[in-house]
């Protein structure tokens, strides 16, 4: 029956295939060229690494000059310490606004709504003031509080989604039993909506993995960068080191692609879980 | 019996109120306000009004600067429209045709660089079109138009359509895995009464599938928008905040970032960039109140 919905099948495979290599082309090059010696990265920069052309001297480089790991720790702290508290302040919102009914419920799921459609980055001067103020400029506090007021806007309204699903009976049988309502949240709800958690987990890393500008005015000393503000300054730095390059740039891409790897069902689903509505 | 006022409503709200409020909410507002001031060489703010703005927009020298931001945004979006959007509603349709073999591998290559960050993708197309290294060069030569290479990232024309489909490559990502979900969510009996009726599968999608999805495009559209006129990472790690050369690639995002911090010759200066955050604020909002009010409403109807 669907058969003759199709076009040629030759011609979706091309394109689709076509398009894989365009996506991953990019990203394989840098990687396979880590793996060389400066001349084979200019001479044959299509070829594999050989047993004659392979050198880890480009990782050697970056290990040892920059501060590489110390920017990988505070991008790592950031991160999760970030999303624990998106997780638990956006659930327990999202909660709030999703099963209670009272004055001014409305205006606030309306308030954390606009946060969602306009960039934070737009209240950096005043970010930064209030940083300044808090005396918490270069610190990786400054950072996380600014990506918990970030995440926190899709957390509410992804998480609101889900809690809305959670049968009626349920809560009742527990408020029957006279059980508070903490801890039928945290006993009955939570342990629920734990796949929503995770979609929403992932979905809230990656921009905050990735960011270049809050660690680039709140916290640009050497020791607060993150790896992204890292790889940025001394990719600068060594743009004559092909090696360094290359490594540094390889650095920076494999712990996305190994979460992504992980994690992709879950990515998606938010995605289209957001999407459909 | 009056309900009482639940509390615990309140404790479970407070936390991302408060932070989202304190970090979000209020420098935004404050950031507005700090637009209206001017800020004397000793650090004294003074209240001007409107003052900031009008200098940005008629003084010659920042207006200059200010319009050829403004355009260069507008023409770093168009690019977006005219080739990620298309090629993510390409791929999308492509993907939704029912036994596509490995379509979930293909949405993973596809996806995946969006996850990276725009300083690893922009350094990496950076070597790839570099001449000295000529991996680009070299492919032209291979496909006999070798001739027509150029250092286009180094060109005043060609900087700005360059950095746009850097950008494109990586975010074309999300408007497919948007638009693919909604063309999935079409029930198949709507397409399977067409083909009764005999329409071939260019039809289908012209006059069924895609005035179906019109609400995602508009959703792609906005979210498109947002991001664009928000956009400064992918800009600064290539061209640096000059946004060279001779400012072809300038867009909102590293005007504000000059104005704020200064650099090279230009005097930092908070007041400035407060107004000018707050016109790209004006513009995102005018672009997500023609979302909501024309696009959005005339839409629903086709929703199912």
């Amino acid at each position: 029956m669907f058969k003759r919905v199709a076009p040629s099948r030759f011609f979706v495979h091309v394109t689709l295939m076509a398009y894989a290599v365009l996506a991953l082309f990019p990203i394989l090059l840098v990687l396979v060229n880590s793996f060389k010696r400066r001349d084979a990265i200019f001479d044959s920069p299509l070829a594999l690494p050989t047993a004659e052309t392979f050198s880890l001297v480009g990782y050697v480089k970056v290990l040892e000059q920059a501060n590489v790991l110390n920017y990988f720790s505070n991008s790592l702290i950031v991160t999760v310490v970030s999303l624990f508290f998106i997780l638990l302040f956006g659930a327990m919102a999202a909660w709030a606004l999703s099963e209670y009914r009272f004055p001014g419920n409305r205006w606030l799921a309306l308030f954390f709504a606009f946060g969602i459609m306009v960039p934070i980055r737009l209240g950096t001067v005043s970010i930064l003031k209030i940083m300044v103020a808090a005396d918490l400029v270069n610190t990786l506090t400054a950072l996380i509080l600014v990506y918990i007021a970030q995440g926190l806007p899709l957390a509410v309204m992804i998480l609101s989604e889900f809690m809305a699903q959670v049968p009626k009976e349920l809560k009742d049988a527990a408020r029957c039993d006279g059980i508070s309502e903490y801890s039928i949240f945290y006993h009955v709800i939570l342990p629920l909506i734990r796949p929503a958690l995770a979609t929403v987990a992932v979905f809230t890393m990656v921009p905050i993995w990735n960011d270049l500008w809050f660690p680039l005015i709140l916290a640009p000393s050497d020791q607060t960068a993150t790896i992204t503000l890292g790889v940025q300054q001394f990719v600068g730095q060594y743009s004559t080191d092909w090696n360094g390059v290359m490594s540094s740039l390889t650095l920076a891409m494999v712990p996305v692609i190994i979460l992504y790897a992980l994690f992709s069902r879950q990515l998606i689903r938010g995605i289209t879980a957001g999407a459909v509505k | 019996m009056k309900k009482k006022f639940p509390w615990h409503a309140l404790v479970f709200v407070a936390p991302a109120l408060l932070i989202y409020a304190v970090l979000s909410a209020f420098p935004l507002i404050g950031t507005l306000y700090t637009g209206l001031f001017t800020q004397s060489d000793a650090g004294v703010y003074s209240f001007v009004g409107l003052q900031n703005y009008q200098t940005i927009l008629m003084d010659p020298q920042w207006s200059h600067t200010f319009w050829n931001a403004m355009y260069n945004n507008l023409k770093f979006f168009g690019f977006h429209m005219l080739v990620q959007n298309p090629i993510a509603l390409l791929l999308a349709a492509l993907l939704s045709l029912p036994n596509v073999r490995f379509s979930a591998t293909y949405r993973t290559v596809f996806f995946l660089p969006t996850l990276l960050s725009v300083v690893i993708v922009g350094f990496t197309w950076q070597l790839i079109l570099s001449p000295r290294w000529g991996v680009a060069e070299g492919f032209m030569n291979m496909l006999g138009i070798g001739q027509y290479f150029a250092p286009w990232l180094g060109l005043e024309e060609t900087v700005l359509p360059t950095l746009s489909l850097m950008s494109n490559w990586q975010y074309v990502g999300i408007p497919m895995m948007l638009i693919y979900a909604s063309m999935i969510s079409i029930p198949d009996d709507i397409i399977e009464a067409a083909l009764v009726e005999g329409a071939s599968p260019w039809r289908i999608f012209w006059q069924i599938r895609l005035p179906l999805i019109l609400p995602t495009l508009g959703l792609t559209t906005i979210l498109t928008f947002v991001g664009n006129f928000n956009a400064f990472d992918l800009i600064y790690a290539v061209k640096g905040a000059v946004a060279g050369p001779n400012y072809s690639s300038d867009i909102l995002g590293t005007l504000f970032y000059r104005t704020f911090f200064g650099f090279q010759s230009q005097v930092a200066n908070p007041t400035m960039g407060a107004a000018v955050a707050t016109l790209m604020f004006l513009v995102i909002l005018m672009g997500v109140g023609v979302y909501f009010v024309v696009i959005q409403r005339r839409l629903q109807r086709y929703s199912l």
